[in-house]
């Protein structure tokens, strides 16, 4: 199995190299240095296997500013399409946006993410959906922290048995809820956009209760699954 | 940050983004509402809102402070509000919202910041590289022509006279030092920018009707869009109820004429002197300011006295009249205005506190009434609002959590979900405009949007029977907030049958009582061992102390228990319960006094400290409280102890525990 792994590492290209090396920096423990990317996909369905990436958008949040000419929003060409889903995401198969191969967005996005923290409204789905497109090409899954709003708000409700937690909270209730236009949901980027709006309040509402670190917030690796 | 976003060979722009960036457009699209950027052409606008940061700042956290080094940017507040402060008492100068720019003194002049700017709610800014912005400035006649006036007469946003931000609020040489109250005199005042008029037919009767429908004191009887003249309650009083006209005459038979005419552009100062020379009312604006020009708007006395807010009877007049939850927002502000010169002057906390109750009353009644409206459709059964918790308890000084109920009248089981539907969509409207006007969402939910919260009396009836059969921590929680529940709107006789209910639930259930008591004494003694302040263990308040677990909450349940006990209905406040207390047992008359001494005086504490922070007053940091102060908050805790000891002995609290 080592071996295994170890001869596949030679096979990778330059991109996922250097990606891999920009792990070699430490994420640094407080959570105001440190760099995250808010990102969400648009997509074809919701099936891990059958469907497709249409869509990348992300920002980079650092010491709670975002720069607007620093945002990532990438379309993909993709082969597979479902007519169902176009009504939400409004993209259609033949739109005159430039799009990009499924490989070289990923070389794109990691270029673009590096080392940094991903944060997503329930996450799960977007991250598994970039790793199977990474699989698709022979590439392994990404190794970034990763942290789900949807989780992190879950933390900020008072614990008693009088209130009835919803089971997921969707990216529309957190807007009503802190007060975000909900102009352009369903867009890559603008759902990042209220993503990291969310984000910035769940972390000022968990720091009340006490000071957080970046331990904290991502105390088991993969506690989002 | 990594090499690669800084590669010179492509730019960042070019590597990954492929299409329009949804983020700069919708930064684009909110600086296109404001000058100067409103001069800024379509496609310069669009480059120049690439290039902006986004930034977020939580409340009471600064931007820059007075005498910082410039930063490259200067800043459009997107939400939220930031106040412009200077030395040496820290007086706020100014207060930008929406829209407002600040921190331009980088852009005019190579010096450091002359003021201190913090947000003063959380905001969301946009930065606006300078570097970038300055040749819009140079170029754009227009941009630089605004950005010129407004820092060199220091006015206000020469573009709308009713607007409060000043652009450039570095620029305070000519008002050294004032307060945010008196700078007040010195803006523009609001009026009502569409006044109501008639034609010089109109008989006595109809001004009357139109007057008394539109609910304004003064009509103006116009001639081709000019003024000719006015007529107002006095008028209708001394002419036609005296008999010397009838109802019939002609409004160009008892109006006041000529009208005296003011131009529209004045401050508040100015309107007060022209009432006051003129001996009238109303002021007449129009273009020019003669009668020659059309008419612009109206200005009263009323108008005058809502913009000083010092005054409680205006403002819930102003509340009455607010068409829009927007409007009640400065109205809030002012009463919170009214509230500090109360504490500076010393009036005694009961009365301030029912003041400010009676105008957060009506605020809230105020939104209830608007959102009815805005369902369009008439409630499908009689409801209730409840103002829970401390606003039940009327002891609410400043803005904190919301807690609210609603409770409707029995339907048919068939028609309850509808039923339900309706007044979960009201007061999912209510709540959040509430919320606008500074009310925080309840963290616990404990708000009538939640289903749980929004029920028919039945359910209530149950729900409450349930709470007090089989008390568990929670159940006794939720009491404790409910119990003190305060008629706000609506059915009143749902509300007494809910009271009615609690009572005859608690006889027959006694042990509830020993419950309540011991939740009471759940929250610790103030002080520890050797008297020492109990400070906050962990958390962002570390080492400072919580006013309100320690010391309010002691009260506020043990005066509950108490007063439950012996079966009294309706009073909610806490120091009247005490008093109330008093009468029923003289023999504890002594500790029960310094009770409500207590309450009173910690209340007051609260407001003073929150107000000095912008905060809820709730934790406060020792080392900043005078000698004095410390002593008079440990007089209290001595006394918080003897009530405590008071309630466990009675109510048998120790077998419970043990």
């Amino acid at each position: 199995m080592i071996r295994l792994f170890k001869r596949k590492k030679i096979d990778l290209p330059d991109f996922w190299k250097e990606y891999e090396k920009s792990f070699e920096e430490k994420i640094p423990n407080d959570v105001n240095d440190v760099r995250f990317v808010v990102f969400d996909t648009e997509t074809t369905g919701f099936d891990y296997f059958q469907d497709r990436i249409l869509c990348i958008g992300a920002l980079i949040l650092v010491n709670w500013r975002i720069d607007v000419k620093k945002c990532f929003e990438i379309y993909i060409h993709q082969e597979s399409y479902r007519k169902e889903t176009a009504k939400i995401h409004g993209i259609l198969k033949h739109d005159k946006a430039d799009r990009l191969t499924e490989l070289k967005a990923l070389e794109l996005w990691l270029a673009y993410i590096g080392n940094a923290v991903l944060v997503a409204h329930h996450a799960h789905f977007d991250v598994t959906m970039i790793n199977r497109a990474l699989a698709r090409n022979s590439l392994p899954p990404m190794k970034n922290k990763v942290l789900d709003t949807g989780i992190l708000y879950k933390k900020t409700l008072l614990r008693s048995n009088l209130i009835q937690k919803k089971e997921r909270y969707s990216l529309d209730d957190l807007a009503t809820k802190f007060d975000i236009s909900k102009k352009d949901r369903h867009t890559a980027l603008g759902d990042s956009y209220i993503t990291s709006i969310a984000f910035i309040k769940i972390l000022y509402k968990l720091k009340e209760k006490r000071n957080w670190t970046m331990q904290d917030l991502s105390a088991r690796r993969k506690w989002w699954k | 940050m990594r090499s690669f976003i800084h590669d010179p060979k492509t730019t960042f722009t070019q590597r990954f983004l492929y299409m329009k960036n949804t983020i700069s457009q919708r930064v684009a699209d909110f600086l296109r509402k404001y000058p100067p950027f409103n001069e800024l052409k379509n496609k310069d606008l669009e480059l120049l809102s690439e290039q902006i940061t986004i930034i977020y700042r939580e409340k009471g956290s600064p931007i820059f402070l007075e005498n910082e080094n410039p930063h490259p940017d200067f800043y459009v507040v997107h939400k939220g509000a930031v106040a412009l402060k200077k030395s040496p008492k820290n007086d706020i100068v100014d207060l930008c919202d929406e829209g407002d720019i600040f921190g331009l003194r980088p852009l005019v002049a190579h010096e450091n910041y002359k003021m201190e700017a913090t947000a003063h709610e959380e905001s969301i800014l946009y930065a606006v590289p300078i570097s970038i912005f300055r040749p819009y400035a140079q170029q754009n006649l227009a941009v630089g022509t605004f950005l010129v006036e407004s820092f060199a007469s220091n006015t206000r946003n020469p573009y709308s006279k009713s607007h409060r931000g000043k652009l450039y609020g570095e620029s305070t040489e000519t008002i050294p030092n004032t307060t945010e109250l008196k700078l007040f005199d010195l803006q523009p005042i609001n009026y009502s920018k569409k006044p109501v008029t008639c034609s010089p037919r109109t008989s006595a009767k109809s001004i009357a009707e139109t007057m008394t429908k539109k609910k304004v004191g003064a009509i103006l009887v116009v001639k081709e869009h000019l003024p000719i003249g006015i007529i107002t309650d006095k008028d209708l009083r001394n002419k036609i109820v005296t008999g010397d006209f009838p109802i019939t005459a002609t409004a160009s038979k008892i109006m006041t004429a000529p009208v005296i005419t003011y131009p529209g552009k004045l401050t508040v100062t100015q309107a007060q002197m022209a009432m006051m020379k003129n001996k009238i009312s109303y002021l007449c604006l129009t273009e020019d300011g003669t009668t020659h020009t059309k008419i612009i708007g109206v200005l009263s006395k009323h108008d005058v006295l809502v913009a000083l807010g010092n005054n409680p009877a205006v403002l819930i007049k102003a509340i009455h009249r607010a068409r829009k939850t927007k409007q009640l927002k400065p109205i809030r502000n002012s009463v919170m205005k009214l509230l500090q010169g109360y504490l500076d002057q010393n009036i005694p906390i009961a009365l301030t506190s029912k003041i400010i109750a009676e105008l957060n009353d009506a605020c809230v009644k105020q939104i209830i009434k608007l959102n009815l409206k805005k369902m369009g459709v008439t409630p499908p059964a009689n409801f209730a609002w409840l103002a829970l918790g401390s606003q039940g308890r009327s002891e609410q000084l400043l803005h904190t959590d919301q807690d609210n109920a609603i409770v409707f009248a029995d339907v048919p089981d068939s028609k309850l979900p509808g039923t339900s539907a309706y007044f979960l969509q009201l007061a999912a409207l209510i709540n959040k405009d509430l919320h606008l006007i500074g009310y925080e969402y309840c963290p616990a939910e404990m708000m009538a949007s939640n289903p749980k919260w929004c029920l028919s009396i039945s359910e209530w009836k149950n729900v409450i029977s349930q709470w007090i059969a089989s008390p568990g921590g929670d159940e006794v929680l939720a009491s404790s907030v409910f119990f003190d529940f305060n008629h706000v709107y609506g059915d009143s006789s749902l509300t007494s049958s809910l009271s009615d209910h609690i009572f005859s639930s608690i006889k027959k259930h006694p042990i509830f009582y020993v419950h309540l008591a011991s939740g009471a004494l759940q929250n610790p003694s103030p002080t520890g061992f050797f008297r020492q302040f109990l400070l906050e263990e962990d958390g962002a308040q570390k080492d400072r102390f919580d006013l309100k677990r320690r010391a309010l909450r002691p009260l506020t349940e043990a005066a509950r228990v108490l007063i439950l006990s012996h079966e009294v209905k309706s009073v909610n406040n806490t120091s009247e319960r005490f008093e109330k207390l008093m009468e029923l047992e003289p023999q504890n008359e002594e500790i029960y006094l310094s009770c409500s001494y207590a309450f009173k005086a910690l209340s007051k504490f609260r407001a003073k400290q929150g107000l000095l922070h912008n905060d809820s007053g709730r934790f406060i940091t020792l080392d900043k409280l005078t000698k004095e102060e410390k002593v008079k908050l440990k007089r209290t805790f001595k006394t918080i102890k003897e009530l405590q000891e008071l309630v466990s002995v009675r109510f048998n609290v120790s077998n419970l525990l043990g």
